[in-house]
């Protein structure tokens, strides 16, 4: 049988691997397709933005065409197809002859007819090459606009906020996401884009684009109003691709849309469409899930399989952006018949919750959750497994009361037909045969069943059935941290506090075997540290400490050290600036400006360490514990007292806060930022703990990263005042230090954390765990024994013996050799060293 | 080659689960001390970073061998032998260590 395919997007990929699967080499396929890449992941497009590329979004097996022998035309338009002839020609002038055709030509996005919608500069959002565009002419753009206020546009003009652009979104209707949610919804969600820093323009209709005085265009609107902008996307709906369906005879909808019926088929009996280029039932399915759950019955019922049928599909979303939950499901606007209505508002924690049920109140229909989205999968279940209420339904949009458990049913009362990730239609029973057939984990479940693979709405709940099903099998999850301990970090933390340990002997004794590692010894060292807070270098736990900590320097290539001394929130007086100076002039030290706002002196030999050390701490420097896995830098901007746009003395705060956590171990290091204002010169939210001021407070984000893989930081709680701001990051850090894998930075944790922000949100900020009283005692306990562990080592002769590189001569390692650069020294190369060329005097 | 025992230093100046730097006739040597009380003595040289380095590595046991991790790029060194875990052609020096009463000695 000869199948052709024309479009090569998510939907038919999709198609083409359940037919690889089970038709093998049986048949013989040709895809036709337009674009210049096979099939790549359209949902999480935006992520191209944020340094994932063209190959990390592609959803094709590197080797799927040679594997299946299947044909793939990239670059290729079919221009027509003739049903008598069954052939379609392209625009390359072939003329490819099938039994089978399959359309899945997805959609474009529509542009409204305003004049100037084609001048430089207005683009829209839909491929790889857009956002390859967007980039282009955001380097050029200060200002940018979004048209259209939906799911999509909204997703673009976060975009467009990441790349710098002042930005701005215009809505035709009168509130934001009009088809997914209600008015109430709309006003709060409304709110919460504008605190991002996006305008926002509803009930606008723009009537031309033509030159700007300040930017590049001006959108002139029909009330009169007037918007300048740099650059412009459409993202006002898409229009389902079906110019070939229409000019070959096949039946379009009056809207457009090539109809097919429960199976697939279109007016002809040997064409079928799916994806989003299909109307089904009178309705384009704009998301993804539905297409897969076409390409299913569609390849099914071309290979004669038994009787599968599309019946609809579920259009439940949960808007993806950072810093904004929404979620819709079902019936949000109430409009079945009959049907009642529960609505939560909460104006001062930024909470809107409708839950639409039947008439006798048994069953869910739909729901609005604007500013928390914690129940969105348990409704959704409960909606899509139609499964009965509860008798106080409302108890499901409630915050909980205290004392009473919060969650209305666990992953364990799911029934087995329960769709766990709607993307990749895969069932709680899919999920319990892969654990028998020996799955373990999630990266397991992802690579057999696909699960989480998409938009990735699905893995906290994903998760969570795994874990109970794992539990009810009695599997036993393996976190052991090393060969010496069958425990992981969180169990040693836990054994260590509950019984008091306080030496590396015990434990092991107790809990482990052998000698240790080093591994599992800083691990040790780092948890007594963040429970007991004794001097590192005190006697036994001297020897549980890595080089850097035991040398509290940094170590470098050639065994010399680095010193950093804390510079809190990176305020340094002259006099400060002096003294590193002479400093490091006395001892022929390289200096350099830290990304951490301080200044690193290198090149120290262990034993110079102690008497620059005594001089700095004699100047009234600290300890910066760049050597530590411990809390670094509080980076700040100059904030209020001198910026023209300051809101909050981010400089006076950044101190505080610095000197509040100066030196506390953790499971890997921790850095802080304070902003002063919106504009974020301090990058806070590329921090682990990152604090925004803002005209009522504070605005705190947690869980951002820099580094290998960078990671926006998350807001936590907006407008905090000072104390309470203190508060949650106690409990924030002190959860993570009790939580967290060894080496595992908060960015990770948190996306390893089930249940994920909600979660967070609820420790920290509801207690839910009841430990938020306890967790701040601890850290009060380390705020109050903290000592700078310089000052205490030079005053230590013992701890100082240990800085002599010879215990049986005064000589110094001769291996160590420095050459000039730029004025200043730098380590030998190995070449440098055997011809000894210019070596500096030290 | 004929080895001479040369005294070092005194065994509590070897603080136990750490290492101290040593000069013993001109080549630097590393001198750890484990709980159980033994004394072993390797190359200081880590051949990975080309450093002096490996009397501040943590010392250990992996797959039931006594090894020390270099600091630097963390390879395992066996402390009997000198091997390196990681890389088997990379062997260092491992030096014979002799104890006498509060004494120190090593053959080199
Ligand atoms: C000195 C400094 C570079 C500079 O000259 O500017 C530096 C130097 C080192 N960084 Fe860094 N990082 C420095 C700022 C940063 C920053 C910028 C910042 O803090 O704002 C980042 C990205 C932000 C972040 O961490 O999220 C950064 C991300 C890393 C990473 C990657 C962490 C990650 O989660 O991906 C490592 C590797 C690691 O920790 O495993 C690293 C590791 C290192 C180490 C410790 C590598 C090593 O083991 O030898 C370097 C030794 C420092 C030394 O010898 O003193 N450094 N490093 C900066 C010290 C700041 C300070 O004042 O303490
Ligand atoms: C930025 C963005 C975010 C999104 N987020 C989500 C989300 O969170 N959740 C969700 O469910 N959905 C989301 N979607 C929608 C989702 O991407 C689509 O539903 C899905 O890609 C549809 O797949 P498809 O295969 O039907 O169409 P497409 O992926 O559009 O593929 C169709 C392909 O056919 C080609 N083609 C068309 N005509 C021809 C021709 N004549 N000849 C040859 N080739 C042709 C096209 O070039 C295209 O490559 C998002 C979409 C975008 C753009
Ligand atoms: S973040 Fe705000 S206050 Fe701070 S320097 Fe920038 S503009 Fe000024
Ligand atoms: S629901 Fe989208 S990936 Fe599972």
């Amino acid at each position: 049988m000869r199948i052709v395919m024309i479009g090569h997007g998510m939907v038919g990929q999709r198609f083409l691997e359940t037919l690889a699967a089970r038709a093998g080499d049986m048949v013989h396929v040709t895809v036709i397709a337009e674009e210049a890449r096979p099939a790549y992941d359209r949902v999480q497009l935006s992520a191209f933005f944020n340094g994932k590329t063209a190959e990390d979004l592609s959803v094709t097996p590197h080797d799927f065409f040679d594997a299946t022998g299947y044909q793939l035309k990239l670059n290729t338009r079919a221009t027509g197809i003739d049903l008598a002839a069954k052939t379609v020609s392209t625009a390359t002038g072939e003329v490819v002859p099938f039994d089978k055709l399959v359309l899945a030509t997805g959609s474009y996005p529509f542009v409204p007819p305003v004049p100037g919608n084609d001048r430089e500069g207005c683009l829209v959002y839909r491929t790889i090459e857009d956002l390859e565009a967007i980039r282009d002419a955001a380097a050029k753009s200060k200002v940018g606009v979004v048209v259209g206020g939906g799911l999509l546009g909204l997703e673009a003009a976060k975009a467009l906020k990441d790349l710098g652009l002042q930005t701005h979104v215009v809505e035709f209707a009168p509130r934001l996401m009009a088809v997914q949610i209600d008015d109430g919804g709309g006003r709060l969600l409304r709110r919460k884009i504008e605190a991002l820093g996006v305008g926002v323009h509803t009930e606008r209709n723009t009537k031309e684009i033509v030159d700007g005085e300040t930017c590049r265009h001006a959108m002139n609107f029909a009330d009169g109003k007037v918007l300048e902008t740099d650059m412009i996307l459409f993202s006002a709906g898409i229009r389902p691709r079906d110019e070939l369906a229409k000019s070959s005879g096949l039946m379009v909808g009056p809207r457009g849309g090539i109809a097919i019926d429960n199976v697939c088929r279109t007016s002809h009996e040997d064409v079928y469409a799916i994806g989003e280029c299909a109307l089904w039932d009178n309705k384009i399915y704009g998301l993804v899930a539905p297409g897969y759950s076409m390409a299913d019955v569609a390849c099914n019922h071309l290979l004669n399989g038994h009787h599968k049928e599309f019946l609809g599909a579920d259009m439940s979303t949960k808007l993806k952006l950072m810093g904004v939950d929404v979620a819709s499901i079902g019936d949000a606007h109430g409009s079945t018949p009959g049907s009642l209505t529960y609505v939560y508002v909460d104006d001062r924690a930024e909470i809107y919750k409708k839950l639409v049920v039947s008439s006798d109140g048994k069953k869910v229909l739909g729901a609005v959750l604007v500013g928390d989205v914690e129940s969105y999968g348990d409704l959704l279940q409960l909606k899509l497994n139609d499964m009965e209420l509860p008798d106080k339904p409302e108890v499901l949009i409630l915050p909980a009361m205290e004392g009473s458990p919060r969650k209305a049913f666990g992953p364990d009362a799911l029934p087995m037909s329960a769709v766990i990730c709607s993307c990749n239609n895969v069932t709680k029973g899919d999920i319990c045969s892969a654990i028998d057939g020996g799955v373990k984990d999630l990266p397991g479940l992802k690579a057999s069943t696909k699960l989480a693979t998409s938009c990735g709405g699905c893995s906290a709940l994903a998760g969570s059935v795994l874990k109970c099903e794992l539990e009810k099998r009695g599997v036993e999850v393996k976190k052991d941290l090393c060969e010496h301990f069958a425990f992981s970090r969180q169990e040693l933390f836990h054994l260590i506090k509950v019984e008091g340990i306080r030496s590396f002997d015990e434990l092991v004794s107790k809990h482990g075997k052998g000698l240790g590692c080093d591994i599992c010894k800083p691990t040790a060292g780092s948890i007594f540290a963040s429970l007991w807070n004794e001097h590192i270098l005190k006697k036994p736990l001297a020897g549980l400490q890595d080089t850097n900590d035991y040398f509290l320097a940094n170590m470098q290539k050639d065994g010399t050290y680095s010193i950093v001394p804390r510079i809190p929130g990176g305020e340094i007086t002259p006099d400060g600036l002096i003294t590193i100076g002479a400093i490091a002039k006395k001892y022929n030290l390289y200096t350099k400006i830290t990304g951490g706002q301080r200044i690193d002196l290198f090149g120290a030999r262990m034993e110079q360490l102690p008497v620059i050390w005594k001089e700095l701490v004699d100047a009234g420097f600290e300890s910066g514990h760049a050597y530590g896995k411990s809390v670094r830098t509080v980076k700040s901007c100059v904030g209020s007292t001198w910026c023209r746009y300051g809101v909050g003395d981010s400089v006076g705060y950044a101190i505080d806060i610095e000197n509040r956590y100066r030196g506390l171990r953790s499971p890997h290091k921790l850095k802080f930022a304070v902003s002063g204002c919106t504009r974020e010169c301090a990058e806070a939210q590329s921090k682990d703990v990152g604090i925004i001021a803002t005209e009522k407070g504070w605005n705190l984000y947690v869980c951002g990263n820099g580094g290998m893989k960078p990671r926006h930081a998350e807001l936590l709680a907006s407008d905090l005042d000072r104390e309470t701001l203190i508060k949650y990051v106690d409990r924030f850090l002190m959860f993570y230090i009790r939580t967290a894998d060894r080496l595992q930075r908060t960015s990770v944790w948190r996306d390893n954390m089930e249940g994920g922000l909600e979660y967070l949100k609820a420790v920290i900020i509801d207690d839910s765990l009841g430990i938020g009283e306890e967790l701040e005692k601890q850290m009060q306990y380390l705020v109050d024994t903290f000592e700078c562990e310089w000052k205490a080592a030079i005053n230590d002769p013992e701890t100082l013996k240990r800085f002599k590189p010879f215990v049986n001569s005064d000589e110094t390692d001769s291996n160590v050799v420095f050459v000039d650069e730029r004025g200043q020294i730098r380590p030998a190369t190995g070449a440098e060293k055997k011809g000894r060329i210019a070596v500096a005097e030290v | 080659m004929s080895s001479t025992l040369v005294k070092v230093c005194k065994v509590h100046d070897i603080p136990v689960n750490l290492g101290v730097g040593a000069l013993v006739k001109g080549e630097q040597v590393a001198l750890f001390h484990l709980p159980t009380g033994e004394i072993y003595a390797l190359g200081n040289f880590d051949p990975f970073s080309e450093a002096n380095v490996l009397s501040r590595g943590l010392v250990g046991d992996l797959q039931g061998q006594k090894v020390v991790a270099s600091p630097i790029y963390k390879h395992h060194f066996n402390l009997q032998t000198g091997e390196c875990l990681e890389d088997a052609g990379v062997k260092i020096p491992a030096y014979a260590v002799v104890v006498q009463g509060d004494e120190v000695y090593l053959a080199v």
